[in-house]
């Protein structure tokens, strides 16, 4: 009996053991984790996030919308790519916004969201997001969170340094990573140096947000590969960074690196304005795709475009410089004063952060150090304000707190450093978990950063969490950046691959956020704005039906006289006007996707039977406790049948 | 021991009887083969009105306390309310049968004008508090009562389209 009362301490206290032991490893794998980290990320149920952070989604051509301290990812918004969760991109109506003079593309490589501003402070009203694969911008509004706008650039190939907005709106902007011929033509590839073309375009904004090419500047074929605006004094300016200013057309991973700086490019775009207003520039052919959804009629509609104007930078006296910046570097960070701009370096342990006053010195001194292709080269050391030493290894993307404060990733040795502003010394670093690339302050690129959080988001994961098999989700971190030293609070795995975010006060938003489409506004060319009006109409061997839903029935719900061959129209009228009241359809066998339609909204998908016989259609949104019961049959006759058109509910016909 | 076991058992015996005994009261009332049919549905189906009797006096809850309407209709909001009706309403509200919801004909005799307009405006609470706005969503299949986000004056508009029906039929 003893020895058994020993035998079981002793394995008890192994237990003690082995788990002290499981919790050192985890430790280290935490960092430095506070111990009230849980406590500080938690929002109680119930409760609402302090932000909203915008997570573009990479690969998926999406957005991500999350709530911030807590990581809950709030809704997915699709974009650039066919979303058969709510039928976007399948829909009749949305259709329309994946088309391009390539004609209709279903997938995007979604890139860097950045939120409207005014005096560059952000508003709140629109977020914008680049694709960079098949050059468009995509503007969505945040009080519907819809994409209502999208644009294709044209003459551009690799929309990367975008989309970046000016500190009032004018502007967003594209440019070209992939530099091309100007326009497309046919030529050998090795004939690239000197003959393509990297085009910086800039798209003016107007009041409700819609988007129209401005100019296009034509720039020398390097890869230019993000950018930002100026901001307060550099407000009017833009600055993009470049790499493979050697031109190298193959094996750019050894070639594009040759040259010990490439440049930022800084564009002078209130100049350009003034000379294109005046009637400079070249009207050119181009053909590219615009795309707008309009909310009354809750349809989009795509309109091609056949000419763009295009300015020579040369020709523009003043408008635009090179400023020498060492190792390839990638992000092209403002901070948010508009007098620092630092180009990451992204193969050197360094940052060379410029200086706006003393690049407008160099200028007026024209302290030049040669030209490239008839721009302008300031010399390095007139600008320099301060380099940034032994950052750490691979720097990216520079986010800033507002407190004089800089933030900056470094992808090779996986870490975030916070330095300072103007006396370049480096204050804190803290490991990312694991090779950060992009960061976001909410904020952290205007006049007016909100630098309590910042997020990291990492491109690899491992073993963060439990494994899921060999593909996984990327990671992000949430940091407190409000201390001395950044501590690190939150792991949360984000949707595809992130590259930037942008974060905004909840409350700049929240109160806007629309609950439901208003049944009076709705002008969609085949709504049933109430049950007597919902009817079928043939047309040839298309078949179009005026349909309406409401908790829990389908008006009609029963359909008759379609043939095998007819393509029907299912219009789909939610006439509900209570918020988060969506039902949805799903017809059996069709080619489309669901429909997931709010109250008061009309959605079109197509459906071309096959075979005879009585088919079943249904509500996919668990709508009330007679949910199952929502559902309907539609008879499919022979081609040659004469069954005619009839549409009941309840055995009645409808009119 | 035993004995604690027995009790045990006939208790448990005693919960799983009363689940059986649920379920068969369900069948009861609503599924029945061939030619059969539920006594509590037919019994709806031809007196054609909603249970809960007449009561006038019962205002509802929400935020009409209370109206006092003149003796005559007013045409003009009667039809505004017609219009109403017919897009918000008709889905799921007939005026001469029984639908989704209960029938409307007759409705301004059995319930309070300031009643309606609470059930119009407020359903949320309604159904969940008023006893027969209860009654009603048990009588209606659990079909809930759906708001449609009109404004006071449009249920007002509504009440004059049902009395003016009422008065005329």
């Amino acid at each position: 009996m003893k020895n058994i009362i020993k035998i079981t301490v002793l394995g008890i206290l192994g237990l003690f053991l082995q788990s002290c032991g499981n919790d050192g490893s985890s430790g280290s794998k935490s960092g430095a984790i506070t111990s009230n980290a849980a406590e500080r990320v938690y929002v109680a149920p119930g409760e609402h996030d302090e932000y909203y952070a915008f997570l573009s989604g990479g690969y998926s051509g999406n957005l991500t919308v999350y709530g911030l301290p807590s990581g809950r990812l709030l809704k997915e918004i699709p974009v650039f790519s066919q979303f058969p969760t709510n039928g976007y991109g399948y829909s009749e109506e949305t259709v329309p916004m994946l088309n391009t003079s390539f004609g209709f593309v279903p997938w995007g490589d979604a890139h860097h969201p950045d939120i409207s501003q005014t005096e560059g402070e952000l508003d709140g009203r629109w977020i914008f997001i680049n694709e960079n694969n098949t050059p468009r911008i995509a503007r969505i509004s945040l009080e519907t969170f819809e994409t209502e706008e999208i644009i294709e650039i044209p003459h551009s190939a690799g929309n990367h340094s975008s989309s970046f907005i000016t500190e009032n709106t004018e502007y967003v902007v594209a440019g070209t990573r992939f530099s091309v011929p100007y326009p497309q033509e046919d030529m050998a590839i090795d004939q690239m140096k000197g003959n393509f073309k990297g085009p910086l375009t800039f798209i003016a904004i107007d009041d409700n947000g819609r988007m129209n090419i401005d100019f296009q500047l034509k720039m020398p074929g390097f890869n230019y590969d993000l950018s930002h605006p100026g901001r307060g004094d550099s407000h009017g300016w833009f600055f993009f960074t470049t790499y493979n200013t050697e031109e190298a057309h193959t094996m750019q991973e050894v070639n594009a690196s040759q040259n010990d700086k490439d440049f930022i490019a800084a564009v002078n775009w209130k100049k350009i304005q003034e000379y294109v207003k005046n009637g400079g520039g070249e009207e050119i052919d181009a053909e590219y795709a615009h795309n707008v959804f309009d909310h009354s009629t809750q349809t989009a509609t795509t309109t091609m475009e056949k000419k763009v104007l295009t300015v020579d930078p040369r020709e523009v006296e003043g408008a635009v410089y090179f400023m020498p910046t060492p190792k390839s570097p990638h992000g092209c960070d403002v901070d948010p004063s508009g007098e620092y701009i630092v180009g990451n370096g992204k193969l050197s342990t360094d940052l060379t952060v410029h200086s706006f006053s003393k690049m407008l010195k160099a200028i007026e001194n024209e302290d030049f150090d040669g030209d490239a292709y008839g721009i302008p080269v300031l010399n390095f050391d007139s600008t320099l304000a301060g380099t940034v030493k032994e950052g750490g290894l691979g720097p990216l993307h520079t986010e800033f707190d507002g407190k004089g404060n800089a933030y900056t990733t470094f992808f090779i040795s996986s870490e975030v450093v916070k330095w300072k502003l103007g006396t370049w010394e480096v204050l804190d670093r803290q490991p990312s978990y694991y090779s950060v690339g992009h960061l976001m302050i909410p904020g952290g690129n205007s006049r007016e950063p909100y630098g309590k959080y910042m997020i990291s988001m990492n491109k690899i994961t491992k073993d963060r969490y439990l494994p899921t098999g060999p593909e996984l989700e990327h990671s992000a971190q949430l940091y407190d950046i409000s201390g001395e030293k950044m501590e690190l609070l939150l792991d949360f795995p984000t949707h595809g691959e992130p590259h930037y975010a942008a974060g905004i006060p909840a409350e700049k938003i929240k109160s806007k956020s629309k609950k439901i489409y208003r049944l009076d506004e709705n002008k969609h060319e085949y709504a049933a704005i109430s049950e007597s009006e919902t009817k079928m109409v043939r047309e040839g061997n298309e078949v179009h039906v005026y349909m309406t839903t409401v908790r829990s029935h389908f008006s009609p719900d029963n359909l008759e006289g379609i043939k095998v061959g007819d393509k029907v129209f299912f219009h789909v009228t939610n006439l509900e006007q209570d918020f988060d009241v969506p039902h949805g359809f799903a017809m059996i066998g069709a080619n489309t996707s669901e429909l997931l339609i709010m109250p008061g909204q009309t959605k079109t998908i197509t459906w071309e039977p096959e075979k005879e016989g009585v088919w079943p259609f249904y509500c996919t949104d668990f709508c009330s406790a007679l949910h199952q019961e929502m559902q309907g049959y539609v008879r499919v006759s022979g081609k040659n049948s004469n069954v005619p058109l009839k549409w009941t509910l309840d055995d009645e016909e409808i009119n | 021991m035993k004995f604690t076991l027995k009790i045990g058992l006939a208790i448990a015996f005693i919960f799983s009887f009363a689940a059986c005994g649920n379920s068969e009261k369900d069948k009861d009332e609503d599924i029945r083969l061939e030619g059969y049919s539920s006594k509590a549905k037919k019994e709806n189906v031809e007196t054609g009105k909603a249970s809960g009797g007449n009561d006038l006096s019962n205002k509802g809850i929400g935020p009409i306390k209370s109206m006092a309407l003149p003796e005559s209709i007013d045409a003009e909001m009667a039809n505004r309310g017609a219009d109403i009706f017919k897009k918000m309403c008709s889905a799921c509200h007939k005026m001469d049968k029984k639908f989704v919801g209960p029938e409307i004909a007759g409705v301004t005799e059995r319930r309070s004008p300031e009643w309606i307009m609470n059930m119009i405006l407020n359903p949320e609470e309604m159904i969940k508090k008023d006893p027969i706005a209860k009654k009603l969503l048990i009588e209606s299949n659990m079909a809930v009562m759906a708001n449609q986000g009109l404004e006071e004056d449009e249920a007002r508009a509504i009440v004059e389209y049902f009395r003016q029906y009422d008065k005329e039929n």
